[in-house]
């Protein structure tokens, strides 16, 4: 038998507390929601629904709920017929290619409160502050750069050989695009599209500069809760958040390992 | 990109159509929606010439809150590279199943809201939280420990946030590390100790230097989790400016946001200089 060196173990030990350190807290919030006791973080071996169906109640989280879904929706929407079409471009290797890819980058190096107060500043001028219309298209410029990326690299992946098989066979450009390029790349799309639904869903930042009364985000109310006080309702919602963000992103895994 | 068909492929196609004209759309909504908005920010910045500028740098609370950004930033920083480099470690010497746990937990935390996870942290910290219900409900303790609010609630929730963008770079670097080269040094007499910090330390030095400024910028631009595990002594300059706008002090929070955004670009430049330059030594 092999033996195993003591800093080998040591190690180890590290990085399973390391680890733990990690997913301990991520995952809290799931038994927290179903817990009896109202005092948050006190696990008193009873276990309730009581906190979900008090979400689910309030008229409040629901007009939140209604306006993060509208949001994420048009953002998604948004970024990716934006974003689409970028991707489809810059595969096809232009001159500034590089140049564009990186500036279409820039965003999401950007500290979310700068660009919290640039488009506040901006948006404030247009009217459109406390506006859903507001929201999406700040949302749209974080959720951009992920549906580039996402869907460069289905493009990337695209041979080229059956578009000049469809040219050659006389479609045009339009057939060629909705027949062949479109359900080549849809992985890619899809991929992006989720991406850019859970960064307008989760996105708290901008949306505390942008929103105001009516037009709160379920992030933004919960935010705001948070400050005053925590709740085991706060968990509840937590979890629906986590939860809806966590199938998003492995569907977007699944994608991903189809295509490679 | 290196396939056979994508030499090929330049040509016929390129003729079809000019790419940056599909870009173009995405280009103006960024130009309008993105960089106006920062030039916006510059201008209402100098509404009152340069004088929000020397008001703002001298200012004894604004200084106080810089040096509490640099510094809180710093601190989790080394935390991050303190902790990241043994767990990315142990990933890259792990075999295929653990490794890709070992992966999977970083990423979780990562995809996950960072409001709920600094919500996490609160219900965890507070002095009727778990911590210090199970320390007090044991009997070790008579009073709660004064964990939230306080610059240990901070680095805390910080670190959980900000170690993933340390254990990623640490982790790709380390896989392109050549095998052979510590199998040399090995076979020259080297012990392991020497062997790690003479051949494997510094080939992994790209990966700590690319994870450490990443982290250290990503964390001078903190708003949500300071304000909510946090005291007042551990504002910081993210958290100033949200108040200010909500104050509607907008050419000081212009200013503040100009500050910010000066300092992580020069630093960015500096990532994006010293990876390409590494790129290129590779290549």
């Amino acid at each position: 038998m092999r033996t195993v060196p003591a800093r080998w173990l040591a190690l180890r030990a590290v990085a399973v507390l390391v680890g733990l350190f990690l997913i301990v807290p991520t995952l809290m919030v799931v038994p927290m929601s179903f817990n009896g006791s109202s005092t948050l973080g006190v696990l008193n071996g009873d276990w309730t629904t009581r906190w979900y169906s008090d979400l689910f109640g309030d008229p409040r989280w629901r007009a939140a709920a209604a306006n993060s879904l509208k949001i994420a929706l048009g953002t998604t929407a948004l970024s990716l017929l934006l974003g689409t079409l970028a991707a489809w471009g810059l595969s096809k290797g232009t001159r500034f290619g590089e140049l564009i890819r990186g500036a279409s980058l820039a965003p999401v190096v950007i500290p979310p409160v700068i660009l919290g107060v640039g488009m506040y500043t901006v948006l404030l001028r247009w009217e459109l502050t406390g506006s859903l219309t507001g929201l999406v298209l700040a949302h749209t410029v974080l959720a951009l750069p992920f549906v580039i990326v996402s869907v460069s690299a289905s493009f990337a992946q695209l041979d080229p050989v059956y578009e000049r098989a469809a040219m050659s066979l006389g479609a045009n450009g339009f057939q060629r695009f909705v027949r062949v390029v479109v359900p080549l790349v849809a992985p890619g799309v899809v991929a992006g599209g989720l991406f850019a639904f859970v960064t307008s869903w989760d996105e708290i930042v901008v949306a505390i500069f942008l929103t105001d009364a009516s037009t709160r985000t379920l992030p933004v109310e919960m935010w705001i809760q948070m400050r005053t006080q925590v709740t085991p309702t706060l968990a509840a919602l937590g979890t629906a958040l986590f939860a809806l963000s966590t199938v998003a992103l492995l569907a977007m895994q699944l994608l991903r390992r189809d295509e490679s | 990109m290196t396939s056979p068909a994508s030499a090929v492929r330049r040509a016929p196609l390129r003729a079809v159509s000019g790419g940056w004209l599909l870009a173009l759309p995405a280009l103006v909504f960024l130009a309008v929606l993105f960089l106006w908005p920062l030039l916006k920010m510059g201008q209402e910045s100098l509404t009152d010439g340069f004088s929000t500028y020397s008001d703002v740098l001298s200012s004894t609370v604004y200084r106080r809150v810089f040096w509490t950004t640099a510094a809180t930033a710093g601190l989790v920083t080394s935390i991050c590279l303190l902790i990241g480099f043994p767990y990315a470690y142990v990933m890259y010497r792990s075999s295929r199943t653990t490794r890709t746990l070992l992966l999977a937990v970083v990423l979780l935390p990562f995809w996950s809201s960072l409001l709920v996870r600094s919500f996490a942290w609160i219900a965890l910290l507070q002095d009727s939280g778990l911590i210090n219900q199970t320390l007090t409900g044991v009997g070790i303790l008579d009073e709660p420990l004064p964990l939230i609010r306080t610059q240990l609630g901070v680095l805390v929730g910080m670190v959980h946030i900000m170690l993933p963008y340390m254990v990623l770079p640490l982790f790709a670097t380390m896989l392109r590390i050549d095998d052979r080269l510590l199998l040399a040094a090995t076979s020259l007499g080297a012990s392991p100790w020497r062997r790690f910090v003479r051949v494997f330390a510094p080939l992994s030095a790209a990966g700590i230097f690319a994870g450490a400024l990443l982290v250290f910028t990503i964390s001078l631009g903190f708003y949500i989790t300071p304000a909510l595990l946090g005291g007042p002594r551990q504002t910081m300059i993210g958290e100033v400016i949200a108040d200010e706008v909500q104050q509607f002090a907008l050419p000081t929070a212009s200013a503040l946001g100009m500050v910010l955004l000066a300092g992580t670009m020069i630093l960015l430049g500096i990532v994006v200089t010293a990876l390409s330059r590494a790129k290129e030594r590779t290549a």
